[in-house]
């Protein structure tokens, strides 16, 4: 004990220490220009990414057991309600299932006179949500559907009540996404009212989109739905983004002051779904073909 | 002395694993501007007790760990971690003797740098986010670095009276 304070005490030094923290220094300076500039590492990010895979198991584990045991001793009178909640929910979607075939078939007869491609049927999958970003300005979060399942880098994803954001990065089983209230994330969206197209950014704040690019004169008001256009290419047309909140004209400036609500609770969801829009699956199909 | 360490480094490997688990814990988004960077100060304590074990280069894996684990930019971390792990292997004999208020101040200095790192190389790769938001992390973190140097001084007692 003696012998080994007095040999870590020694005065000579860790042999090399400055030229190694240089070099390190070095080469993660080389890792984000490379990381940065052009997406070159993500099979290294993949390798690594496997590797704390276990960890966020472990960090999930307890959240999955508070669900089970929640589930396994809610009481019968409980259930009941829920039963009888979830059947009235039931009773009212048939309903507008019903109205939305007899749409889907009306739309593709139209489409057929069109002559366009039918994009209204997208295949959907459920994906838990496994991690938040620790960073509370990134809204990034990381989800257990990965490469292996067949997500691919800008797909799109949605909840019950709204787009929720798109994938980034694919891992294997694991991908990350960003979400719509990202600071740096911006989607075409267009008025479900009258078609008006523009474009909804995230403001760091879950609660709250923002219209930057709406003229003084355009027509819009609280209240309006903003659907997703479909124009970006990354998210399919037609899924509910937010609804506009307040219109605030200011006559000196180009633009109005317009910031809209996301339709789904975006700091509340553990369950997310993937969307494979039908073009994206024809990209996929035609894939293996050319190989 | 080398084999001796390299036989107990497991404990230490665990308390790193269990401070990166506490980075990813989800937490309400209030909460998560005041997560104290536990990586950081579990790093300082074991570089400052056992600098030729525990050096810039594990720091660097370490940090790369942490950069996927939080999707950050590859490589921001690592640095970052590397340099403050330098500093405090530069510092470590000082560190050992100074008294609590003065090792709290240090590392309070050490978690400022660290947070500076971060958010300079934010700042150079465009990632927007305000200034205010770096501070929360790095007074939580000194608020806590007592408990942690207990917690990690209990294993590195136990550790040594293994040997």
């Amino acid at each position: 004990m003696v012998n080994s304070r007095a040999s870590s005490s020694n005065p000579a030094r860790i042999p090399a220490l400055g030229i190694r923290v240089l070099l390190l220094m070095a080469a993660s300076i080389l890792l984000m220009v490379l990381d940065h500039r052009q997406n070159h590492l993500d099979a290294l990010r993949k390798a690594i990414g496997a590797a704390v895979y276990p960890i966020q198991i472990v960090v999930d584990a307890p959240f999955r057991l508070w669900e089970w045991l929640r589930e396994g001793t809610s009481d019968r009178g409980e259930l009941r309600l829920e039963v009888s909640r979830l059947q009235a929910e039931r009773l009212l979607t048939n309903a507008r299932l019903q109205r939305l075939s007899a749409l889907e078939a009306e739309n593709a007869r139209l489409r057929e006179l069109l002559e366009a491609r039918s994009q209204v049927r997208d295949e959907i999958r459920v994906a838990e949500i496994m991690a938040v970003d620790a960073n509370p300005y990134r809204h990034n979060i990381v989800i257990d559907i990965g490469e292996r399942e067949g997500a691919y880098d800008g797909q799109a994803i949605v909840d019950a009540s709204g787009v929720v954001g798109q994938i980034i990065k694919t891992g294997l089983t694991t991908s990350q996404a960003m979400l719509i209230s990202d600071p740096s994330h911006s989607l075409p969206v267009e008025v479900n009212r009258n078609g008006l197209r523009t474009i909804a950014s995230g403001t760091g704040e879950f609660g709250r989109l923002d219209l930057p690019f709406i003229t003084n004169n355009a027509d819009i008001r609280p209240g309006d739905l903003l659907v997703t256009s479909g124009l970006g290419g990354a998210f399919p047309a037609g899924y509910p983004v937010a609804v506009v909140d307040t219109v605030n004209r200011i006559p000196q400036e180009p633009f109005a002051d317009v910031t809209a609500v996301p339709a789904a609770s975006l700091d509340q969801v553990r369950e997310v779904m993937l969307i494979w829009s039908s073009t994206a699956n024809l990209q996929d199909k035609e894939e293996p073909a050319d190989e | 002395m080398s084999s001796a360490g390299g036989l107990h480094r497991l404990p230490v490997i665990l308390s790193i694993v269990f401070a990166l688990m506490l980075m990813v814990v989800p937490m309400p988004d209030w909460a998560a501007a005041f997560r104290p960077d536990w990586v950081a100060l579990t790093l300082i304590y074991w570089a400052m007790i056992l600098p030729r074990t525990w050096s810039v280069g594990s720091a660097w894996i370490i940090g790369m760990v942490l950069d996927v684990a939080q999707g950050t930019i590859l490589g921001q971390h690592a640095l970052a971690l590397c340099f403050i792990v330098f500093i405090t292997i530069r510092f470590h004999l000082l560190m050992r003797v100074f008294p609590m208020q003065q090792l709290a101040a240090t590392v309070f200095a050490i978690l400022a740098l660290y947070q500076f790192l971060l958010f300079w190389i934010n700042g150079v790769a465009g990632v927007d986010v305000p200034a205010v938001g770096y501070w929360g992390p790095v007074i939580t973190g000194t608020l806590v670095w007592p408990f942690v140097l207990i917690v990690l001084r209990g294993i590195r007692v136990r550790v040594q009276l293994g040997q």
